[in-house]
């Protein structure tokens, strides 16, 4: 990072240049796009979670006046395995193309079986009724414990758990093991005086994004194919598609609609190569958007876990051990974010002896996608219970606690690499002086605290800054923006040109018109996007001193630049970034900036949490009454937004902990599959959640940035399970604290 | 020489929890690792990421690696 320097525009809280068209309604969302000649793609899937396909027969509804095309699994050319990283992790294509439409097994209940293309949304919807399919109904396997055992039933009988020392001999639901090690766990746990260990479970969530999945395609035989869709990351969408459909990716244009919401959820595919197939056998345009109950039954989770964390320490308060068991259920296919959530679970911590196992298990639900920090509020949810616990048994303050173990520069991790500069110790302290944590608390109220950390990742970006004649600028990104990005790229952008904002213009450009950049996820959009947009600006910068120079008949080193205006240091003569662009003709024409990077030196962000929670013991029910969020964002470009994501993913987290949950029957059928049974947290369940924003510069980024949307949900479920504990007198293992169960243990314990 | 640590899943296939390595890019390194260790192949390693001494690179290829680096493969992060 350059030497300290003082900002004109990084830091202010500029007006967001989407807010208009958003709160106007002009935005253009994901079920937006009509064409001529549209028709409509509904789904029939799966009423079973685990049965096989004897026979599809789809002559009925293939016959019908105002069926247009009909598509199953066997109009989709063989895909091999192989994949690659994306959202949750390695996306297989094979297992993905058994998902958007089922092969000769369903595996959850809403999987999908067949499509239809029909002339109205009400003439395909009812056209599904007429496709017979024959099944052999199977027992389905829901709870990871019961599908880890011997004789559960089987969901792919291909399948052989990988990450084991011999080859096994036997198929099973347990994808994957996954081992990581640091110095000796037995001596650790040798030379401790005081152990916890205890289990956990968290269940299956929803991300909470309000737009469901929603795609308009148009097939082109000859040309180019166009997909219209609701996604994080419309570059990998046409490299998924490509491979699905077997099409050559420059025969694919894929367009990013406005977001309304993802959460990690919007990193993979279900729509949209059923809908241009359905396209491609119709001739026409197709619309395809899930119902709620759709999104619910059958789009990506957050895993469920189950988990064993076990701890020691000596009665200094130094932790000598630290050990756990990590399960997680993928869904229908291999893949949960097992790997994430061993390697983050116990990296707060600085400690010699560390254990962490993990298995990925299959099950008869959906298949998991990405949720915010994929993997890591599991693990971490476990490890922060017992180090709480821990702090408890030792009788010292749970902040004292953690910052004696605190994770540091030079830390070694679980993982792998050493910590370069982080800000956990500064969160630390921020929350031991915050104002909640001094408050004193009420009756039947408790507190609650956790730390969290999440790595960031940088990857792939490329901008073009186009300079106009009347000196304003457009920034073409290929990042979408899903947490406020356009507003921080227009204000680095800014800072580098020395431009005023409301001259900048951020565009987020489909897959034609700016080179391949990695999907929005990992927070990596404002540090890695945002590398390329300072770096674009410099090369804006550079041409316009060079254009300067020319005017000045001096060279372009004895022409300096400052707050948007050249200078000729050996006349003192000036120029504008508007009257350079305003001749450009005369100097070589219009002047673009540019930049394709893969951007290295993303820098982890930790945060710490503060809950106060009062429960009802008459019904159970907690409220929320103050909360605060502490987290690193190494430097905040546009603090609205950066407090807003700690705001989001602490508003997520409370949920997570409070009351949300995928509630099955015994057959497998999900029985709150709407917002009025699956209950997300409103703005009236909530107090204002607090925010103080630590920024310990990430030296691998011209202004400092950290990422910073994914950490803030991590700590919640932990600060808020323990809230819960303080409150009623007995520890909450198991999420969510609904009313029941909180009741319950008030029941028992009494 | 620099120090390459293995993760547990390379470990299964190296039988090593780590090497010594001279190199002085990530390729040479690479090479050198497969010529060595016969039940590792270059699709194990191309799935994973790498730090060197620290900074975790996804996609590596001709980064620099001193006779004092630290190597680590990992798990490679997307996110969500």
């Amino acid at each position: 990072m350059s030497e300290a320097r003082e900002y004109k525009y990084i830091g202010q809280r500029t007006i967001r240049p989407d807010g208009f068209d958003k709160v106007t309604g002009r935005a253009d969302f994901g079920a937006d796009l009509s064409l001529p000649g549209m028709i409509w793609g509904k789904i029939l899937r799966s009423p079973h979670a685990h049965a096989r396909i004897n026979k599809i027969d789809t002559s009925k509804a293939e016959a019908h006046p105002d069926v247009m095309a009909v598509v199953t699994h066997q109009d989709f050319p063989a895909v091999t395995a192989g994949g690659f990283a994306v959202g949750e992790g390695q996306v297989d294509f094979k297992d993905l193309s058994k998902n958007v439409l089922a092969d000769d097994k369903v595996l959850y209940h809403g999987h999908p079986i067949a499509a239809i293309a029909a002339k109205t949304e009400a003439a395909a919807e009812a056209a599904l009724s007429l496709i017979d399919v024959d099944f052999e109904v199977l027992k389905p396997v829901l709870d990871i414990a019961e599908a880890m055992k011997p004789d559960a039933p089987l969901l792919h009988a291909d399948l052989f758990t990988q990450g084991l020392a011999e080859q096994p001999e036997k198929a099973s639901n347990i994808a994957s093991r996954m081992e990581l090690k640091k110095g000796d766990i037995e001596a650790g746990f040798a030379a401790a005086e005081v152990i916890v260990e205890r289990d956990f479970s968290t269940p299956t969530v929803h991300q909470g994004y309000i737009e469901p999945h929603a795609t308009t395609v148009r097939y082109e035989a000859d040309g180019q194919s166009m997909v219209w869709c609701s996604t994080q990351g419309h570059f990998d969408v046409r490299a998924i598609i490509s491979t699905l459909l077997s099409m050559d990716l420059s025969k694919l244009k894929v367009i990013a609609s406005e977001i309304g919401g993802g959460f990690g959820a919007k990193t993979t595919v279900y729509l949209e190569p059923v809908a241009l197939m359905l396209s491609k056998k119709s001739g026409r345009p197709v619309k395809m958007a899930m119902t709620r109950e759709e999104v619910f039954r059958a789009s990506g989770p957050g895993s469920a876990t189950r988990s064993r964390v076990k701890i020691g320490a000596r009665k200094d308060g130094t932790i000598t051990a630290m050990k756990a068991e990590l399960n997680y259920a993928a869904g229908a296919f291999k893949g949960s974010p097992m790997a994430p959530g061993c390697m983050t679970a116990f990296t707060p911590y600085d400690v010699e002896n560390m254990y962490v196992e993990g298995y990925d298990v299959v099950v008869n639900k959906p298949k998991a996608a990405a949720y915010r920090a994929p993997g890591a509020p599991q693990a971490e949810f476990a490890a922060e219970m017992v180090i709480n616990e821990l702090a408890d048994e030792l009788g010292i303050d749970p902040i004292e606690f953690r910052l004696q173990n605190a994770a540091k520069e030079g830390t070694q991790t679980i993982y792998g690499p050493k910590l370069k500069v982080v800000g956990l110790v500064e969160c630390l302290e921020a929350a031991k002086n915050s104002p909640q944590y001094k408050q004193a608390l009420a009756e039947n109220q408790g507190r609650g605290l956790a730390s969290g950390f999440w790595f960031n990742i940088g990857g792939q970006s490329s901008v073009v800054i186009n300079m106009k004649p009347d000196g304003t600028g457009t920034i073409i990104e290929g990042s979408p923006d899903i947490g406020g990005s356009r507003a921080s790229m227009q204000m680095m952008a800014a800072e580098e040109l020395g431009i005023d904002i409301s001259r900048l213009t951020p565009v987020v450009a489909d897959t034609e018109h700016i080179a391949y950049s990695a999907t929005t996820g990992g927070s990596r959009t404002t540090f890695a996007t945002g590398m390329a947009v300072i770096e674009a600006a410099q090369d804006v910068v550079r041409q316009l001193k060079e254009r300067a120079a020319a005017v000045w008949n001096v060279t372009a080193e004895q022409v300096e630049w400052e707050d948007g205006v050249a200078t000729n240091v050996a006349s003192g003569e000036k120029l504008s970034a508007t009257e350079i662009c305003q001749s450009a003709e005369k100097t070589g024409g219009q002047v673009s900036g540019r930049a394709n990077i893969n951007a290295r030196g993303a820098g982890p962000s930790f945060a710490v949490h503060l809950c106060d929670v009062e429960v009802d013991k008459e019904t159970g029910k907690t409220d929320v009454v103050r909360y605060t969020a502490i987290q690193d964002a190494g430097k905040a470009i546009h603090p609205s937004y950066v407090e807003g994501q700690y705001q989001g993913g602490a508003a997520q987290g409370i949920g997570w902990a409070l009351n949300e949950e995928y509630i099955y029957s015994e057959d497998g059928v999900m029985e709150n599959a709407g917002f009025l049974d699956y209950r997300i947290p409103l703005s009236s369940d909530l107090p204002m959640i607090e925010t103080v924003i630590v920024e310990v510069p990430n030296s691998f980024h011209p202004f400092g940035v950290r990422g910073v949307g994914e950490t803030g949900i991590i700590p919640p479920l932990a600060a808020v399970a323990t809230a819960v504990s303080d409150a009623i007198g007995v520890r909450m293992g198991d999420l969510p604290c609904s009313p029941p169960k909180v009741l319950k243990a008030i029941q028992d314990a009494s | 020489m620099a120090k390459v640590i293995f993760s547990s899943e390379l470990q299964l296939l190296t039988g090593e929890d780590h090497a010594m390595v001279s190199a002085t890019n990530y390729r040479d390194l690479v090479a050198e690792l497969l010529s060595r260790y016969e039940n590792l192949s270059e699709g194990e390693i191309m799935k994973m990421a790498v730090a060197i001494d620290g900074v975790v690179i996804p996609d590596p290829l001709l980064e620099s690696v001193s006779s004092s680096s630290e190597v680590h493969f990992l798990y490679r992060i997307s996110g969500g």
